[in-house]
């Protein structure tokens, strides 16, 4: 069989494909780009052409205009798709909204670039779909032991009782504005939530986004001062960098919450001033990337980024080859987590 | 174990007094007994394990993992029990969860070689939290931030009742504490407390206002003695019991078996713990070195000799002074120190005075010897009794000036709670020479002392003149020509050797905003060394 770097090898710019002449994910533009989800470290603006689901397309045109990039090719979720002779196929990561997996085949060879993803449910985007391959090329934002994402249901349980607790104060979480944030508002819906929910500003194109797509947000209401004067009891969602910033002063001694994976280590959680973390994370966590390494069993995994050392470790001491790629460009840090 | 793990996980991550009070007064209400009890008794300091050592824990854990994988999992957490918890390999066919009462009493029937195992069945049934709290509770020391006073405050505020009243107890209860839960519940009377060797609610000082206070109190009124700077505390021998108590009723007697040894009495002592040396009083410093410390260190005992002066008296042979006027209590307390006839005893010596000029003199200009180093003076109604907590009048304490030094803004870090989205803790320093050049050194940290409109112009100084970030500190320029000075206003100074400059402050905190004060013109690391040498001089001579 053909060596699988012929098919796909990582280069500066990013995963290469030579004989459908196109990168994956590139983080510098290129002419021919295949992007797996709308996250900013993956979808960057000024490529030549741009495949990608149709949801992503539209996250790009909403966060970097409609000129983001010079053509576009929607392909549906299954739909396949060729490049040259290269077969490309998208299929669900359940990252984010319209996240998907890279199929790509060619000369009989199989091999799948995960993106970002997570393997448990997320009322915002369909589930990750494994696909048999004979590589399998993975993120590994979280991998280390360590990492073990609790239920988010309990998570959102202990936002709510502290909610209760805490009446008079506001309850601001910290949330990625492309895909947490959504996820915590459908989760505190799920958990009986009705009331406004309040949203700074960076979010509410993408709120609108994906109501827009059919993922139903319930009541939401800017988080001025205007909309509401006194804050107390409610809960307010903004991304990160903004709970820490002079927009957080308007409301009553908030507790600071944070939505994040990374909130399952006390330091981190200690060092932001989160008050209440929520381990709540659209990336797999230990668990859910050996455990779709062991159902794959791929004959090579290549590791893309995030802690490759310790999977790759792991896959071996599993006896699965292993190959740490060390991409540069993807963000391993706190903001999308 | 749940509830309980979820308890300790909120609290170490909040910073605010009052939502450390709701959290733990919401778990002591919501939680049965005796889980509650329990759970109390760890906040207090009342229960600790050391069922396991961190040594076993790694080994139990490495023999279900890969030790490399623990490893760089270890290097990441940073923390021995969190990595365990979070990474633990839990081996299925577990049984149910705990509750904390259960893996108390299992803990106490089982002997040293079976505690390994019990922990080992427990971390396969519980989660990451429940992990990291039982593994906290194992190894001593939950370190959650809360002190023995606040959870005896939470439980007070389960009850309504002042926290007096619940301290005057405590001594006299045992966890799980079901009758003090019973009585703050209402379904009981208030258990006795007056088993011997108890603690007495301290009776605290309110700060004198020289420009309101000292133009209504008669001098005739008040006795004046030393404020002395050691630690507030409270010694007992009742029926054999003998016991050193802090302010807050925390029980410190095994730190200080030389005090212990010395309360050859049958009473209360109300006083102040003081390193006594040959010399005199010894700085805080010394008296520092022996706070805190676990097991005792015979040598550091023999170089610092603790001992009491004393204040007040509270009990003489099963009598309760504390009703009696201070006037007949000072009496009282003068024969009873007398007749100890141990120098590791001595009377707090009262300041005769006839107005308050005078005393304001004294006050400025303490003679030589260990007056050098007291905080300040202490005034007390002649009248007064002996009453619990800090009420308006009987009491005033009247501190001596703080130190003053012009500092220049070196690093602000955000601060917690309300003032996360604030650069509020500062770090300041003085000039010194480096290599011919005059640089910066950090002398001290400071995070109150401004007002919210300061502590808003300040933050904003600081975003606009932020040269580095890390994390959640950033530096911010200070230059000869450019920088913000402070005046610093603090207690006391020692020498350190953790600080690079050498010099530690005591109770720095911002006095003053110098806008005006160009940086240069700050002081100097020198000014600093000077005033320590000037200390260090007048405290070593004892007055005759």
């Amino acid at each position: 069989m053909i060596k699988p770097e012929a098919l796909l090898r990582p280069t500066p710019a990013g995963l290469y494909c030579p004989p459908g002449d196109f990168y994956i994910d590139p983080t510098r533009p290129v002419d021919r780009a295949v992007v797996t989800h709308g996250h900013s470290d993956h979808a960057r603006a000024g490529h030549g052409a741009v495949l990608a689901t149709p949801e992503t397309l539209a996250i790009m045109a909403e966060r970097y205009g409609a000129d983001f990039a010079g053509a576009t090719e929607a392909a549906a979720y299954g739909q396949t798709v060729h490049r040259d002779a290269v077969e490309v196929t998208l299929v669900p990561a359940g990252h984010v909204l319209g996240s998907a997996q890279a199929v790509v085949k060619w000369k009989g060879l199989t091999m799948v670039v995960s993106g970002d993803y997570k393997r448990r449910r997320d009322p915002t985007c369909p589930p990750f779909e494994p696909v048999p391959c004979d590589v399998f090329i993975t993120e590994a934002t979280f991998g280390l032991p360590v990492f073990r994402h609790p239920p988010d249901s309990g998570e959102i349980a202990r936002l709510l009782r502290s909610v209760t607790q805490f009446p008079e104060r506001s309850h601001l979480v910290g949330a990625y504005a492309l895909g947490k944030a959504q996820r915590v508002i459908c989760l505190l819906r799920e958990a009986g939530w009705d009331k406004t929910i309040y949203v700074h500003g960076a979010l509410e194109r993408l709120n609108r986004l994906y109501e827009d797509h059919g993922v139903e947000l319930g009541p939401l209401s800017p988080a001025t001062v205007a909309t509401k004067p006194d804050f107390a009891g409610a809960i307010v969602i903004g991304p990160p960098s903004a709970l820490q910033d002079r927009w957080s002063r308007r409301f009553p001694d908030p507790v600071q919450a944070f939505a994040s994976g990374w909130m399952q280590v006390r330091a981190r959680a200690r060092q932001r001033g989160t008050e209440l973390p929520l381990v709540i994370s659209d990336h797999a966590d230990w668990d859910e990337l050996t455990a779709t390494v062991d159902e794959l069993r791929p004959g090579e995994l290549w590791i893309t980024h995030g802690r490759e050392e310790a999977l790759a470790r792991w896959a071996q001491l599993h006896g699965i080859q292993a190959r740490a790629l060390a991409l540069v460009g993807y963000d391993d840090d706190e903001e999308d987590g | 174990m749940r509830a309980f793990a979820e308890l300790l996980d909120r609290l170490s991550l909040t910073a605010s007094r009052n939502a450390k009070l709701t959290l733990v007064r919401d778990y002591l209400r919501e939680t049965p007994d005796p889980d509650r009890g329990w759970a109390l008794a760890a906040l207090t300091g009342d229960l600790t394990f050391d069922a396991a050592k961190p040594a076993f824990i790694r080994k139990a854990v490495e023999e279900r993992m890969d030790p490399l994988l623990f490893r760089w999992s270890y290097d990441y957490v940073g923390d021995l029990a969190e990595t365990v918890a979070l990474v633990w390999p839990a081996r299925p066919g577990a049984n149910r969860e705990p509750e904390l009462s259960e893996v108390i009493d299992a803990l106490r029937g089982a002997t040293r070689a079976e505690a390994p195992r019990l922990i080992e069945a427990w971390l396969d049934v519980l989660e990451p939290t429940g992990r990291w709290a039982l593994l906290k509770l194992m190894t001593g020391g939950l370190r959650v931030g809360v002190s023995g006073r606040l959870a005896k405050q939470a439980a007070a505020d389960l009850g309504g009742v002042p926290i007096n009243e619940v301290e005057e107890v405590w001594h006299a209860l045992h966890a799980p504490y079901e009758d003090l839960f019973a009585w703050l519940e209402g379904r009981s009377d208030r258990p006795r407390p007056d088993s011997p060797g108890r603690f007495r609610p301290t009776m605290l000082a309110q700060a004198l206002d020289e420009a309101v206070d000292l133009g209504k109190l008669d001098p005739a009124d008040y006795a004046a003695e030393w404020k002395w700077d050691g630690i507030r505390v409270q010694a007992v021998n009742e029926a054999g019991v003998r016991r050193l108590y802090t302010r807050n009723g925390d029980d410190i007697s095994k730190t200080f078996p030389d005090v212990l040894d010395v309360l050859d009495f049958e009473g209360a002592l109300d006083g102040e713990l003081l390193v006594m040396g040959d010399d005199g009083v010894a700085s805080f410093g010394d008296l520092q070195q022996r706070l805190n410390r676990k097991t005792v260190d015979a040598k550091l005992m023999a170089k610092h000799p603790a001992g009491i002066r004393a204040y007040d008296l509270l009990a003489e042979a099963g009598e309760d002074t504390r009703v009696l006027s201070f006037r007949e209590r000072r009496l009282r307390l003068e024969a009873f120190v007398a007749e100890l006839a141990t120098p590791r005893i001595d009377l707090s010596v009262l300041q005769p005075f006839e107005t308050w000029a005078e005393l304001a003199d004294l006050r400025a200009s303490p003679p030589p010897g260990d007056p050098q180093i007291a905080e300040g003076l202490m005034l007390k109604r002649w009248d007064s009794i002996y009453e619990a907590g800090r009420p308006r009048g009987p009491w005033f304490k009247w501190k001596r000036d703080p130190f003053l030094i012009d500092a220049v803004l070196m690093y602000a870090q955000r601060g917690h709670g309300k003032r996360s989205s604030f650069y509020s803790d500062y770090t300041f320093g003085v000039w010194t020479e480096v290599e011919g050049k005059r640089v910066l050194t950090p002398v001290g940290k400071a995070y109150f002392g401004f007002t919210d409109e300061e502590l808003k112009q300040i933050d904003k100084f600081v975003r606009d003149n932020t040269i580095e970030r890390f994390g959640p500190v950033r530096s911010v320029k200070a230059e000869p020509h450019f920088g913000l000075v402070f005046e610093v206003a603090f207690e006391g100074l020692q020498r350190s050797t953790r600080h690079k400059s050498g010099v530690a402050m005591r109770f720095p905190r911002i006095h003053r905003i110098r806008w005006d004060k160009p940086a240069g013109e700050a002081d100097e690391l020198v000014t600093l060394e000077r005033m320590l040498d000037q200390m260090e001089k007048v405290s070593a001579p004892r007055a005759p």
